[in-house]
């Protein structure tokens, strides 16, 4: 390690920086005799946290940022006149034994440009994957990125080494795609997830046998979609993304809005900043379908193909069904009173179970941490109460929630927080 | 006029224990609970529990026979937090869970219920912050040391997960603000304690001296600032969140937030 390895990680680090998945979650391993790690499962663990407010929980890196492809959005491709680098085998592999030793990371996060052609880039992240393992006893996390038009047996290799693999979709229509990234198409991302998938649930199948066969990335994968590259509505994106939720393994699909790192390509907009209420709002449906057993239909539909910037999906469905309200929390569904605007999971969760104690008020409502004040044109508990939605109208109670200092902005106009509260195990992922 | 009875106890699980064990032998309910550093008002009666095995064991069976594992945990595990305001809460807790029928520990509506509950939330949390933001430097001998100080006393909480993750190494890592830490060499992690004027306590923020630590130790430090930096777009700076993820306050032992150079001496 010398001064060179500085460069690399910087360049290397950079170029990674735009993938937004970074979690450790979903494997529960305990450490290991003559190993060094354990994984944590649930949502893993966050280390630090860049500046930017993003987690970082695995040292994010790629192999190199050479590459033969020139995708329009992305800033490694072919045409851009950058630094470029490429860590070695035992870098990356120092790097991260020394980095998680330390308590810096979970773990590793490669991803690769391509080089020469797809297999011969994914053999080289297998090579790393394997070294950390079967060399260095490295029981720590590994996410392997999934190179488009990988062959089957590398990703079946490499499969046994990751926690977690990944192949982007980047951008949600097939035509935008190619019209973005020539080189790439729907089919070179979707056959490495099919591979990822029969790979994962034929373990399933053996280990159901076998107690000790090995596990095959067993926290699934992940994709990434880029928003605002390519003139897509968030009803394209969502309905994707369910589709993609609907099948066995897919655990996350990350939302990034794009970042205008090629501003001199005609075929892309020129946005002066991400579009980072849009993703927020994204990242809010997306917990909608997960937690909240909303469909993707019920968020977006041909009337309304993008979510309100103003207000978030959950609020915004319900304005659209005043019908369904008010919900008595004393009598109500678990799904029902999950629908009601400033309740969460954890407080849904908290009034099921408390409730056959005793009748619940406003006051333990509050206590149990609903958001009153959006929560109170939604509900009943059977005392005397204020005006709900249906007396004052959806527009009246969009326009009291939305007053100015109604809401917490920031400055920037960066959205802060999901619902106020995250579900009791984000990661719940199964 | 029957007098207030004030109970002082050793403000641990088993004296918790005790002091219900007392309390219901000697049909006197305390009004508030003390610990043993603590000055009890005028005009009351006090009794000092004394910690017994025997007593906290039969006062913990009958309650586990009316509680799920993880509430156990979480009436145990919220002492943590050492907070005098919890005392009182955790002791009506544990005698209403054994004068009910059946479970009370979803009842979020009986503000007992969710003060202890709560607290032992913030407890997990304090701990998953030590998880997350122990850092290790390493030293001349290849021993891993941290420094810390996390708002609650939740260092025997995070041993077992270091000590599985981290198992073939050597480790310390100490609470500054309370002045002790675990060290592990395999096995086991034994409690420790520093003289005063020990060398680690020269340093602010924890940071060993050149000739205190590994040769390669400053620059992994330096690698990982390196890499803290350039992971973060800039065209998405959020200072606020930044700050609500990584409070400040942990910060100092915070090799990515510690300034470059390392500390000379
Ligand atoms: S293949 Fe990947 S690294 Fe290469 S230009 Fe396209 S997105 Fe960028």
């Amino acid at each position: 390690m010398k001064e060179d390895t500085f460069r690399k990680l910087k360049i290397l680090a950079e170029s990674a920086k735009y993938d937004v998945s970074c979690s450790s979650s979903g494997t529960a391993r305990r450490g290991a005799r003559g190993g060094v790690g354990n994984t944590v499962g649930g949502v893993g663990v966050c280390h630090s946290f860049a500046e930017d407010g993003r987690c970082i929980s695995l040292l994010k890196v790629m192999l190199t940022n050479f590459c033969i492809y020139d995708c329009a959005y992305c800033i490694n491709r072919r045409g851009n006149d950058i630094p470029r680098a490429t860590l070695s085998v035992s870098e990356l592999v120092e790097l991260t034994m020394e980095f998680y030793k330390r308590n810096y990371i979970e773990g590793l996060f490669l991803s690769s440009g391509v080089v020469r052609n797809p297999d011969y880039t994914m053999e080289r992240l297998v090579r790393v994957a394997k070294d950390l393992r079967t060399v260095h006893r490295f029981n720590g996390y590994i996410h392997l990125k999934g190179i488009p038009g990988a062959s089957r047996e590398l990703v079946d290799e490499a499969g046994l080494y990751a926690d977690r693999m990944s192949v982007n979709i980047e951008i949600p229509n097939e035509g935008s795609l190619k019209f973005l990234a020539p080189e790439k198409n729907h089919e070179s991302v979707y056959r490495p997830m099919r591979y990822i998938q029969q790979g994962a649930l034929e373990s399933i199948e053996e280990r159901k046998r076998h107690r000790h066969a090995p596990r095959f990335v067993p926290a699934g994968q992940s994709t990434q979609m880029i928003v605002g590259a390519a003139g897509e509505t968030d009803r394209d994106i969502l309905s994707l993304s369910a589709a993609l939720y609907g099948r066995p393994t897919m655990r996350r699909v990350y939302y990034s809005g794009y970042v205008p790192v090629n501003t001199y390509d005609p075929r892309l907009p020129v946005p002066k900043q991400p579009p980072l209420v849009r993703e927020n709002r994204l990242y809010q449906a997306d917990w909608l379908m997960r937690f909240y057993q909303f469909r993707a239909e019920e968020i977006v539909d041909e009337a309304h193909p993008d979510l309100d910037l103003e207000i978030d999906p959950k609020l915004a469905w319900a304005l659209r069904h005043p019908e369904q309200f008010p919900v008595d929390v004393n009598r109500a569904d678990y799904e029902q009173i999950l629908r009601v605007p400033g309740i969460g999971v954890k407080s849904a969760r908290m009034i099921v179970c408390s409730r056959r104690f005793g009748r619940l008020t406003g006051y333990d409502l509050k206590k149990m941490g609903c958001v009153m004040k959006r929560a109170q044109y939604f509900v009943t508990c059977g005392e005397l109460e204020a005006k709900g939605v249906n007396e004052l109208h959806p527009e009246g109670v969009r326009a009291l929630l939305t007053q100015p200092g109604g809401r917490r902005k920031q400055p920037d106009g960066q959205l802060f927080l999901a619902f106020g509260e995250e579900p009791l195990h984000g990661g719940t992922e199964k | 006029m029957t007098a207030e009875w004030v109970f002082v106890y050793d403000r641990t699980w088993d004296g918790l224990l005790t002091a219900v064990f007392d309390a219901y032998v000697r049909r006197r309910f305390p009004v508030a609970l003390l610990g043993e550093a603590d000055t009890p008002p005028l005009f009351v009666e006090v009794h000092h529990v004394v910690s017994d095995d025997g007593k906290a064991g039969r006062v913990g069976d009958a309650l586990q026979r009316k509680l799920s594992p993880a509430a156990m945990a979480c009436l145990s595990g919220s002492l943590y937090a050492g907070l005098p305001a919890l005392d009182m809460h955790l002791f009506r807790y544990v005698c209403k869970a054994l004068e009910a029928a059946g479970s009370i520990e979803a009842n979020y509506a009986d503000s007992d219920v969710r003060f202890v509950t709560d607290t032992y939330r913030k407890v997990l949390r304090e701990r998953l912050r030590m998880m997350q933001f122990v850092r290790f430097q390493k030293t001349a001998d290849g021993t891993y040391f941290a420094m810390m100080e996390p708002d609650f006393d939740v260092l025997p909480l995070v041993v077992p997960h270091f000590a599985d993750r981290f198992a073939e190494e050597r480790w310390l890592i100490f609470d500054r603000r309370r002045r002790y830490g675990y060290y592990y060499a395999g096995r086991r992690a034994v409690r420790v304690t520093f003289e005063k004027d020990a060398d680690i306590f020269r340093f602010q923020d924890g940071r060993l001296g050149e000739t205190m630590r590994d040769e390669d130790e400053a620059m992994y430090q330096e690698l990982w600032r390196t890499y803290f930096k350039a992971i973060c777009i800039r065209e998405r700076l959020n200072p606020r969140k930044h700050r609500k993820d990584l409070p400040v306050r942990y910060w100092k032992y915070l090799t990515e937030k510690q300034r470059g150079g390392g500390t000379k001496k």
